[in-house]
């Protein structure tokens, strides 16, 4: 089997990488925790030459779920329906406790492994109502589509908070001051979306874009792909992670969630607004959208912790070791902000892998 | 959560199959896929198959890589 992990050819990208770059700066985002966490996690920023930064954008779903929105799910959670939702989301705090302190004051909040065991849940408990916190982007969303399409009972419904990816890198590309010279797209999103949603970055920011895997050598890869196109000036979208990635995506998946959602504007924690950046559930799914089918009144939302650097960190104008409550006052164990909980989160990841 | 990670079909029952993850089985449903077999190797997220793996093209890539690092 092919081996995308080998040192040597690592080391050889790289070599390539030092060869291109010589004498210019190039400073490139990426958006998705995944990459972070390959980043991190393999060391990447220390084998790459300093003239060559490669920063996070909002690509960690968990840490950009709005407050608000945690707080409407504790909020049924403590009113006696069952919420489930994915692990990383349960210690995520909220504007003033998380899924888990409700938990331990008697919540019923069921971590499970993906919306189809929400439903089984709901099946098997015909007296309770389930709410399915839907967390995630379009990797994800499909699979809550898949779901509400599927005709699920009527004590399920789902509070849905999926995030769209190419509207966040176009907030990226207007982060004012903070310049970047190219972007990593996320290869899981892309699975499903394609390539072909990019197309817009080379051609009217002329970012380039490449669509990278999740190995240590299809991150090196991506950025030597970037550093060729900016020598060539030859802006485009190129697919590094072929192996799983097609122009047009995954057309079922795509299908089921345009039928299930519709595509408004909404908050991201730490950010705010974006344009056409999230999917809600169509009027005709209604009796499934857990804004609809409760009156869900959840008070005055605190988004971070006022010491809390995530919106900061989660456009790549700081890095975690820079937040002054970083591995001090912030662990994974007493979280002070989204970015310390999920495995995706920028904090999270640099407190387990790597200080740099 | 974003987590996507493949696995080998070892079996199919209508949108439902039996996955191996290198010894750990579980099922996915496998709709949002054309043509699965048993044998292939898909990438499951949150319960769904939403890619099959090319295997072939895994190894076209990397000798197409280092080709190109070759000869810069
Ligand atoms: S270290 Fe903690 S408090 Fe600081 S930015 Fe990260 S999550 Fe927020």
């Amino acid at each position: 089997m092919a081996d995308f992990k080998d040192r040597l050819l690592a080391e050889k990208i790289v070599e390539n990488i030092k060869k291109l770059a010589s004498g210019k700066k190039f400073r490139f985002c990426h958006i998705c925790g995944t990459h972070e966490y390959s980043i991190t996690r393999h060391g990447l920023r220390s084998m790459l030459p300093e003239n060559v930064e490669v920063v996070a954008g909002p690509g960690c779903p968990v840490c950009i779920t709005p407050a608000a929105e945690l707080d409407k799910a504790i909020k049924l959670a403590n009113e006696g329906v069952i919420l489930a939702t994915f692990g990383d989301v349960v210690r995520v705090p909220g504007s003033s406790s998380s899924l888990a302190e409700a938990r331990a004051n008697g919540a019923l909040v069921k971590i499970v492994y993906g919306p189809a065991d929400a439903v089984d849940l709901a099946k098997n408990h015909p007296d309770k109502d389930v709410v399915f916190f839907a967390t995630g982007f379009e990797t994800t969303a499909p699979t809550t589509a898949s779901v509400i399409l599927s005709e699920p009972p009527k004590n399920f419904s789902s509070l849905v908070v999926h995030r769209t990816i190419p509207p966040a890198m176009e907030f990226m590309v207007g982060v004012g001051e903070h310049r970047f010279d190219g972007f990593i797209a996320p290869g899981h999103v892309s699975t499903i979306i394609g390539t072909k949603p990019y197309e817009l970055f080379p051609r009217t920011y002329q970012m380039p874009t490449v669509v990278a895997g999740f190995e240590p050598t299809d991150v090196l890869m991506s950025i030597l792909m970037l550093i060729k196109q900016i020598r060539d000036k030859d802006y485009k979208v190129e697919n590094e992670y072929t192996r799983l990635v097609t122009e047009e995506g995954n057309p079922k998946a795509l299908a089921a969630m345009d039928r299930a959602f519709e595509t408004v504007g909404d908050n991201w924690r730490g950010i705010g607004r974006i344009p056409d950046s999230a999917l809600h559930i169509r009027e005709e799914y209604s009796d499934y959208d857990a804004n609809k089918k409760y009156d869900i009144d959840i008070g005055k939302v605190q988004e971070l912790d006022p010491k809390c650097s995530c919106h900061l960190v989660i456009v790549g104008k700081l890095y975690p070791k820079d937040c002054t409550m970083f591995a001090k006052a912030c662990t994974p164990q007493r979280p002070r902000g989204p970015c310390m909980v999920s495995n995706e989160g920028t904090c999270s990841i640099a407190y387990r892998y790597g200080r740099d | 959560m974003c987590v996507a990670v493949p696995a080998e079909v070892l079996e199919i029952e209508g949108s439902i199959a039996t996955i191996d993850y290198g010894g750990v089985k579980r099922k996915a449903n496998i709709d949002f896929l054309e043509d699965v077999k048993v044998g292939d190797y898909v990438v499951v997220h949150v319960g769904f198959a939403i890619q099959k793996l090319d295997r072939e093209d895994a190894q076209e890539t990397l000798a197409l890589w280092k080709k190109i690092l070759d000869e810069e």
